[in-house]
């Protein structure tokens, strides 16, 4: 069993206040990714939970039992850092055997383990070279086999991606997700890269400045942001904000005005009444573009072949076209924006729900 | 850079490269003043470098005779000698230069005054009289290995050598040990006081060696160093400069390797000892090289503590036998020679792992 249970956890370096308040709970077997722009603090909090910063204040315990001032050997975490770390003088075979040799363990014993993530990760053959003579994602390969062969309670990863080329990358998340399948293992996981996050957890933890702005299962992320930040951060394209005025709320439905796109329906909102101003958000996937129309200007049209990408004015608006189109810029289109998928942020940039729908 | 005059590929046998790196010019065709001017500072160099080093290792092989030739040989040359049958011993041999004899090679039986006994060395019987000014010695090639052997089997040198190789060996090592503890503490750990430290350390450097040679002595005598080897290894092993070198070398050594140890349950001592000494090789190799060449070559700290002669180093040994009246110098070339031998075949031993070291230092 592992669980993993944040309250309160605050960091300050000197004056600089950089974790804000974070409660957490992972549970036994998740696979957690800690999601966020640059400098909101994931992998502070990431080492915080592995031992090597120390809390400010807060408590963090892992299977009930309180950490804090437990060093990071006796955590039982094992980390995969975003650099690899691999002892550059070291074989594979003595890298993977440096943290059970510490802790003297038989010999048998370290072998047996060592066979069993080599075949894990395809490594039998590299066990006696060196890390400088392995590409980047053997070194991947290896530090996590140094991970594994620690049979550690909670698996953490530091942007371990990061370094790799893109379609590596691609081929590296099946194999992760893979391994959380086999190891039955808890992970917790950094990145920046939201795409890794959807593709990977299943629990997503949007973090930004040191604070935590949402925290679900990825559909939930996607379909229901709880604030404007999520809704921009979660989702590729980014989500569409335009600036909007209600004009008429009413039971079954609530009209906004677009200011030089035109009246768009949404699903109706208790909270809002005649006349507030809020943002507007769509993703470029669900909005409908129909050519001939008025509204809105092609400004420039990206075709991918199976997917074309239209960038209208005003606003800057993305729209997603699913296969090839044959728009071009100058064109004038109208815009359809189908009502239970608009999403409203008040003022303060948090979610305005609407009356229909049931929290995921 | 040089170019090839060729731009066909390096020959691969060792000695047509060496040619062709030393016809490398840096015209492009044929050989620029900038190549003379370069080959000539070269040379002029070298030579400068070189020829005291040959000239003291071509005069050890000289015998007494030969070293008081004026003017002096390159080449060790001694009077040559010939055993003539029906004479005791060899007799030494002279060119006749002037007189009824001219051009003959001759024997000397005996000399009195200005007058010399001479015999041909194929008719011995006869004995002819030339008088000294009209005669040369005739000088053969000889390289005078006695005096090497004489210097190992009549004075102490074995004793000496091993009391400098002890200390050289023994200084080194304790030295690469603290030297290196206080540079990871330096530059891996933050705690309070860590900048005034190293300022401190730093600022030792100012401080001229002979002022501070009384107190050290007072210092060594009241631990009973004094006389002892060990009182010559203890005093000099905290070298600023070792330090500095090693920790700024060890900065470059990822955090995140540590933080990797840490995780992997290294205790402290294990990540010093398995993680960082051996990824501070290069740096330790250059600390090495400084320590040897030091510590071998080190006067007047061993002149001060070490007063019996059997604690002797080399290099106390060699001062002590200029004599005040008469000094062998046949005997005291061949020990310079001696002394310089072993620090010579660490320096080339050890240069080359700095290079490798360097070179394999580009780890990602």
């Amino acid at each position: 069993m592992a669980n993993l249970t944040l309250r309160g956890v605050h960091k300050s370096f000197g004056e600089v206040h950089v974790i804000h308040g974070v409660d957490l709970d992972v549970r036994d077997n998740e696979f957690v990714v800690f999601v966020g722009p640059s400098g909101c603090g994931k992998s502070t909090l990431l080492r915080m939970i592995c031992g090597l910063e120390s809390t400010t204040s807060g408590d963090i315990h892992i299977d009930g039992r309180r950490v804090n001032d437990l060093p990071a050997a006796q955590r039982g975490l094992a980390m995969v850092f975003q650099s690899y770390a691999l002892y550059p003088h070291m074989t594979v075979r003595q890298n993977m055997a440096f943290g059970l040799e510490n802790i003297r363990t038989p010999r048998k014993e370290i072998d047996a383990r060592i066979a069993e993530a080599a075949r894990m990760l395809r490594l039998d053959e590299l066990l006696s070279r060196r890390p400088t003579q392995l590409s980047g994602g053997q070194r991947q390969r290896v530090a996590i086999g140094r991970a594994i062969v620690r049979e550690p309670k909670i698996f953490l990863f530091d942007e371990p991606l990061s370094n790799l080329d893109a379609e590596l990358r691609v081929s590296m998340r099946a194999e992760l997700a893979q391994l959380h399948r086999r190891l039955k293992a808890t992970m917790i996981y950094v990145t920046h890269d939201q795409v890794e996050a959807m593709t990977m957890a299943n629990k997503i933890v949007v973090l930004q400045s040191g604070r935590v702005e949402q925290v679900g299962p990825p559909l939930e992320l996607y379909n229901a942001p709880a604030n404007r930040f999520v809704a921009g951060f979660i989702g590729s394209p980014r989500m569409n904000f335009l600036p909007a005025r209600v004009v008429s709320a009413a039971q079954e439905t609530t009209v906004l005005q677009v200011e030089a796109v035109g009246p768009v329906s949404a699903a109706p909102r208790a909270k809002l009444r005649n006349g507030d101003s809020v943002t507007l958000g769509i993703r470029p996937e669900h909005l409908e573009v129909i050519p001939g129309g008025t509204g809105a200007t092609v400004q420039a049209v990206e075709q991918l072949g199976g997917l074309s990408y239209v960038r209208l004015s005003p606003h800057d608006i993305v729209a997603q076209i699913h296969g090839q189109t044959r728009l071009g810029p100058d064109e004038t289109v109208s815009l359809r924006l189908p009502p239970d998928l608009v999403h409203l942020f008040d003022a303060e940039g948090a979610a305005v729900p609407s009356n229909f729908r049931v929290a995921a | 850079m040089a170019d090839t005059t060729d731009s066909a590929a390096l020959p691969a046998n060792g000695l047509s490269r060496l040619g062709a790196f030393l016809r490398a010019t840096n015209g492009r065709h044929g050989a620029d003043w900038t190549d003379w001017a370069s080959y000539a500072y070269l040379v002029f160099g070298t030579l400068l470098m070189f020829v005291p080093v040959a000239w003291l290792a071509l005069s050890s092989l000289k015998t007494p005779a030969g070293l008081d030739q004026m003017p002096p040989t390159v080449l060790p040359y001694e009077p040559a000698r010939v055993a003539i049958p029906g004479r005791a011993g060899d007799l030494p041999l002279f060119r006749i230069t002037k007189g009824d004899h001219v051009g003959e090679v001759l024997a000397e039986v005996r000399r009195i005054g200005l007058q010399a006994q001479m015999v041909e060395p194929a008719a011995p019987e006869k004995v002819l009289r030339v008088p000294v000014s009209d005669r040369e010695p005739v000088m053969r090639l000889h390289a005078a290995w006695d005096n090497y052997s004489a210097v190992i089997r009549r004075f102490d040198f074995l004793r000496y050598f091993w009391n400098s190789v002890f200390i050289t060996a023994i200084a080194t090592i304790i030295t690469l040990l603290f030297n290196a503890m206080a540079a990871f503490a330096l530059s891996k750990y933050q705690f309070r006081g860590r900048g005034t430290v190293f300022a401190l350390i730093l600022a030792t450097l100012m401080v001229p060696p002979t002022i501070i040679l009384v107190p050290n002595y007072l210092i060594a005598s009241q631990l009973g160093l004094v006389n002892s080897l060990w009182g010559v290894i203890w005093p000099g092993v905290a070298t600023p400069t070792g330090v500095f070198l090693l920790r700024q070398y060890m900065l470059t050594i990822p955090d995140e390797l540590l933080d990797a140890a840490r995780m992997d349950n290294a205790s402290e001592w294990r990540l010093f000892w398995r993680i960082m000494l051996p990824l501070s090789a290069p740096a330790l190799a250059v600390l090495a090289i400084f320590s040897v060449m030091w510590r071998w070559n080190e006067f007047l700290w061993p002149l001060v503590v070490l007063s019996r002669s059997e604690n002797f180093t080399l290099q106390l040994a060699l001062n002590s036998f200029q004599g005040e009246l008469t000094t062998s110098w046949n005997l005291l070339l061949a020990m310079t020679v001696l002394t310089l031998l072993p620090v010579t075949v660490i320096f080339l031993v050890l240069q080359r792992h700095i290079t490798q070291g360097i070179a394999s230092a580009g780890v990602k």
